[in-house]
């Protein structure tokens, strides 16, 4: 076994899994607060990556420098697509509110496909080349040949929102009126929180994280298509049921476990296989551990 | 005296179930009422009414708001309702229990505060300002209810008359000009009871807020109360002091059942 080769599947592993928690927080957050797999949320990722692209292009072309056009795609790609999201939950979700979970379910997955169509009609359905928005940095020159300046960008940002949501939904004002909509919609109510408002945060704050992924993968692999949303989601959902659907530490800790494992498995098995791989880890912990890693079993008073 | 609650002709149907039947109902400043009535008399619905859970199918509902006006209050949602001067408690327990008691009050205190999440994050003279007031106000919620020993427990861990009297101490969070409390006496024994009658007199007389109560216990109903009314079928059937509700001939009727031998 070459030491080296494992290193570099283990970085992979890391920035795959960076990629998915970034995904999986945005289902596993919505699911803790409407109980809903939000399905359109891969599409809002991919919303992310392509307005990154469009207006990138345009800064370019307009010979902005390379920081500033970084900054101002990835502005622009966030607000896009917590625009996206926050219209989502109007039009598709809050209107079923009361109405069974496999209605809301199914105008998830409606929306989903309705995204996709829209930006193949808008865009089109060829493979887009992507910028490199990332430079490679001085400073990571030394290092570059074990880990690219991409990878340690989005292992970092990662790192970054992963703290910056804890200390959001742990310490904060709004962070506690979440945690009381997502176990008690009507107390929290009656406690003067405005539950509509919180439901819409939430969608805003996992359309923040989704856009901030998508413009990292896409700037990683090179291209993006109108499809690219579809597989990563799910994969992302495949992350927040390992971890535990409903709790942000084990969407985390899922999503890592499985870009290892998919990275590990890749790179000794075989590349044929990734996905495969990825929903028989699902098929296994639907029928071994349903309730997750971290997550809490389900049981029900009667 | 001044009323706190005023409710004229409440009407609420499910389908063709008529729950609660031109119900009139005051309450006073400063207070203690209590609602009672058979299982199934519509008095929770009647607090699901006037909290904004239920809209109510016909009537009025007013309640004098903190700056003294009085405002009509029916078919407002619950966090606006509460906003008002409304609080309310549950018959079952409906604590945030993965949340420590001092953060279960501090929820209660949401629609008093302002911090966004930009305040959060840099944490300003204003937002401090802010959290230090929150918690010290919850911190002396919770010693008017000698809870303040639990301060950092889980919630879940509390034992069961705690538990119920931390109810109250979140619903006190809002800063409440009436409290409901949905039998709060329930599933207590008799000494844990006995506690809860002082607290509900404390917060009374303390804080000066008015209370209007459903609760089964009739010992704790004829100590504490000013004002009873009964309701049956949705229908107020009676009025007054617990002397006078005690010989009401058509409360006794409900309660007990008509007398085989008259």
């Amino acid at each position: 076994m070459n030491p080296e080769y494992l290193t570099a599947l283990i970085l992979g592993g890391l920035t795959r899994g960076s990629i998915y928690a970034l995904i999986a927080l945005g289902y596993t957050m919505v699911y803790g607060i409407i109980q809903l797999i939000n399905f359109a949320h891969g599409e809002i990722y991919m919303i992310g990556a392509f307005t990154g692209l469009i207006v990138s292009t345009v800064l370019t072309m307009h010979g902005m420098p390379g920081f500033g056009v970084v900054f101002f795609a990835a502005a622009a790609a966030i607000i896009y697509a917590c625009c996206y999201g926050y219209t989502l939950e109007k039009i598709a979700y809050k209107p079923l509110r009361h109405a069974p979970r496999l209605s809301v379910l199914i105008s998830a997955i409606g929306m989903s496909l309705f995204f996709q169509n829209y930006v193949l009609l808008a865009q089109t359905s060829n493979f887009l080349p992507f910028p490199g928005l990332i430079p490679d940095f001085e400073f990571w020159k030394p290092y570059s040949h074990v880990m690219s300046a991409t990878e340690l960008v989005i292992i970092v940002t990662t790192a970054i929102v992963m703290v910056l949501l804890t200390l959001l939904i742990k310490f904060t004002r709004i962070g506690k009126a979440m945690r009381a909509t997502s176990q008690d919609k009507i107390m929290a109510s009656l406690l003067g929180i405005n539950v509509n408002q919180i439901i819409s945060i939430t969608f805003i704050v996992g359309s923040a994280t989704a856009a901030i992924g998508g413009l990292l993968i896409a700037s990683h692999t090179g291209q993006i298509n109108a499809y690219m949303g579809f597989l990563v989601g799910i994969k992302a959902f495949v992350a927040a049921v390992l971890g535990g659907i409903g709790s942000i530490p084990g969407a985390v800790l899922g999503a890592f476990v499985l870009g290892l494992s998919e990275s590990v498995f890749t790179g000794y098995v075989s590349s044929d296989y990734e996905d495969v791989f990825a929903f028989l880890i699902l098929v296994l912990i639907l029928i071994f551990r349903p309730s997750g890693i971290l997550g809490r079993d389900q049981t029900q008073k009667v | 005296m001044t009323s706190i609650l005023d409710v004229k002709n409440l009407t609420l149907d499910f389908g063709g179930l008529r729950a609660i039947d031109h119900l009139n109902l005051t309450v006073n400043k400063g207070e203690i009422a209590a609602l009672i009535g058979p299982n199934g008399a519509g008095k929770t619905s009647f607090f699901n009414c006037i909290t904004g859970i239920y809209k109510p199918t016909a009537g009025e509902i007013f309640l004098t708001c903190r700056n003294g006006e009085k405002e009509r209050i029916n078919g407002l949602k619950p966090n606006l309702v509460t906003r008002k001067g409304m609080a309310r408690t549950f018959q079952n327990i409906r604590l945030f229990s993965s949340m420590t008691v001092l953060e279960n009050v501090m929820i209660g205190c949401h629609s008093i505060t302002h911090a966004g999440i930009l305040g959060a994050v840099f944490k300003d003279a204003a937002t401090r300002k802010e959290e230090k007031y929150i918690v010290d106000k919850s911190y002396s919620i919770l010693k008017t209810l000698e809870l303040e020993r639990f301060v950092n427990e889980l919630a879940v861990n509390l034992p069961y008359g705690a538990q119920r009297l931390l109810e109250i101490a979140r619903a006190m969070a809002t800063d409440p000009q009436l409290l409901l409390l949905d039998e709060p006496a329930a599933g207590m024994n008799p000494t844990e009871t006995r506690r809860l009658d002082d607290m509900i007199l404390k917060i009374r007389d303390e804080k000066g807020i008015a209370i209007l109560l459903i609760e089964h216990d009739m010992k704790l109903v004829m100590r504490i109360s000013e004002t009873i009314h009964v309701v049956d079928y949705g229908k107020k059937i009676g009025e007054g002091t617990p002397e006078e509700i005690r010989n009401h001939p058509v409360v006794i009727k409900a309660y007990l059942g008509e007398d085989i031998h008259a």
